[in-house]
């Protein structure tokens, strides 16, 4: 099946089955393995991508039906140019160990906070909660969750 | 995953003319034509081998049209496509029917509710083990008359409401309890346009002999939305969820709330749902009549309690769940009660 793919801004003209996901598109046929599977059951938040802006889970997603410009943790910084906030922030508050949740977890916290669901550490924990760490990094990620957003905030207004 | 078509329906009559095409059970597990929605479950089983559909509908693209969350003062109508992450946040439905946005945001993950519809949501089948796992060869729901490996096994998140001795699985959703207690409605669409409306209560059926049939839809019949009557009870409402995990984690008892008190205390009106550990979504008529023209207090909700319970039964690792959904209920009341609204 002929599948159009939007992402990270490139457009992408596939020949799939319709059974694969947008997780196994986006890993096996162009390459980005940025995006992780953990679980392939929705259970983990390791595929989380953005999709038109909002974040799902790829492993949950055929890619035949993917409806909008779909983002990865590529997609967030091109090569040469300063990191996205919520990456530096990772790196600044040390908020990983291992790395296997680590571009789930960034893409999941851009969103939060997008969203509006990021205004105190208990609410971060309740909607980070899809995010799982098998390291339990947990406290620094909130901490990087924290310390984005303000920038994130500050970016946001100045490209208006 | 196995092979399967897919198509997409961009309009309503399309989607139906589409899954009309089907002769098979609807509601059959293994109903050979599956309507795609957020594709959170479907997918899942699918992969997991328990679903085997031939024929997908890709119906996201009405969306446009059953994506709506509207309220007016006889009311909140949702289309089957809205988001469960809209409704949550909806802010109408925060205020005047917090129970339903309650527990549609303490179900799943953020990444889940973007995506999942709330049709979708309410027809989740049940995450028994032996149901998800096709190496086991005894369950009813997944093999019709092959007998169920649970009820001698692991079962501790299974239910105690409703249950037959063919399938003790319990429905695992959170906002159909809710909607159940509401009194709400659900509209459904037949292949040839017709309309019917049933109560929501009346969707879902108990196991009885035929667990593998788990709604009353028809084949190809589509769930184009819901309606939740007003009542002086909406705001003074709430859904209660206990799990092992503090987040992101599946019921093992819950209650949905709804009260109308008098200024005295006194309840006027009380609608209940009971979820976790039930065969299907659950209202307790039993609690609510127990609970009706009197004063609003720890003994009041602890024999609505016991009413909503008494015919609990519960198997080998299931012992401790009616009296952790009798305590699920009673703090549930009386943090109802409390609320400033
Ligand atoms: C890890 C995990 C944790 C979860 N935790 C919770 C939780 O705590 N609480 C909770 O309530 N849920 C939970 N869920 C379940 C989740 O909420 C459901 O998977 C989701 O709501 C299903 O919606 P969907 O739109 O993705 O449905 P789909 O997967 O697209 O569809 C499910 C079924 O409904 C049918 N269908 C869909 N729409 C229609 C329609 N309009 N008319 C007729 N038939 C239709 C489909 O054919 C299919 O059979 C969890 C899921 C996962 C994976
Ligand atoms: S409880 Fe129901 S779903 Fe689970 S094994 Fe028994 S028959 Fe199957
Ligand atoms: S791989 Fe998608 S949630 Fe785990
Ligand atoms: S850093 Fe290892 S799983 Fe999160």
């Amino acid at each position: 099946m002929d599948v159009l793919l939007t992402v990270n801004g490139q457009q992408h003209r596939l020949d799939l089955d319709i059974r694969v996901t947008l997780l196994d598109a986006l890993r096996e046929r162009l390459g980005l393995t940025g995006t992780k599977k953990g679980c392939d059951q929705g259970q983990c938040g390791a595929c989380t991508v953005l999709v038109g802006g909002r974040r799902v889970l790829s492993c949950f997603i055929l890619a035949a039906t993917v409806d909008g410009e779909v983002t990865t943790i590529e997609g967030l910084a091109g090569e040469g140019d300063p990191l996205h906030p919520m990456q530096q922030a990772f790196l600044d508050c040390d908020a990983f160990q291992c790395g296997y949740c680590t571009p789930g977890q960034i893409l999941s916290a851009i969103a939060c906070v997008q969203e509006g669901h990021a205004e105190s550490e208990d609410e971060i924990h309740e909607y980070m909660s899809g995010n799982l760490c098998r390291c339990a990094a947990y406290p620094k990620i909130v901490e990087a969750v924290q310390r984005a957003k303000p920038l994130m905030q500050v970016q946001a207004k100045e490209s208006d | 995953m196995r092979p399967f078509s897919l198509e997409t329906a961009d309009d309503l009559a399309e989607a139906l003319r589409l899954g009309a095409q089907e002769n098979a059970a609807g509601a059959h597990v293994r109903a050979p034509m599956q309507y795609l929605a957020g594709g959170t479950n479907l997918l899942d089983l699918m992969k997991l081998d328990v679903m085997r559909p031939e024929r997908l509908v890709n119906i996201n693209g009405l969306q446009r049209q059953y994506g709506m969350i509207e309220a007016d003062g006889a009311g909140l109508t949702l289309g089957a496509l809205a988001r469960m992450s809209a409704v949550a946040d909806d802010p109408v439905v925060r205020r005047d029917y917090r129970v339903l946005s309650d527990a549609l945001r303490l179900a799943a993950s953020q990444q889940l509710r973007n995506m999942a519809s709330l049709a979708g949501n309410v027809l989740q089948r049940t995450r028994c083990n032996y149901f998800r796992d096709t190496s086991w060869g005894a369950c009813n729901k997944r093999e019709p008359g092959s007998g169920c490996a649970a009820m001698e096994g692991v079962n501790r998140r299974l239910a105690v409401l409703g249950v037959s001795d063919r399938c003790i699985a319990n429905y695992p959703g959170d906002f159909a309890n809710a909607l159940a207690a509401l009194g709400a409605e659900v509209t459904v669409l037949d292949g040839a346009g017709g309309t019917r409306t049933l109560p929501f209560e009346e969707l879902h059926r108990l196991p009885g002999d035929t667990p593998h049939i788990e709604t009353n839809l028809k084949p190809g019949e589509l769930i184009t939305g819901f309606r939740v009557p007003a009542g002086p009870w909406t705001r003074r409402s709430l859904y209660l969820k206990i799990r092992d995990r503090e987040s992101f984690d599946f019921a093992l008892t819950s209650a949905a709330v709804a009260l109308d008190l008098g200024d005295d205390g006194t309840v006027r009106e009380a609608r209940i749902g009971i979820g976790g550990l039930v065969a299907k979504p659950w209202r307790s008529h039993e609690a609510e009549a127990a609970l009706r023209g009197r004063r609003l207090d720890e003994a009041s909700a602890a024999e609505a309690a016991e009413a909503a319970f008494a015919d609990a039964v519960v198997h080998s690792e299931t012992a401790f769940k009616p009296e952790l959904g009798r305590r699920t209920l009673v703090r549930a009341l009386l943090e109802a009660a409390r609320l400033t609204i």
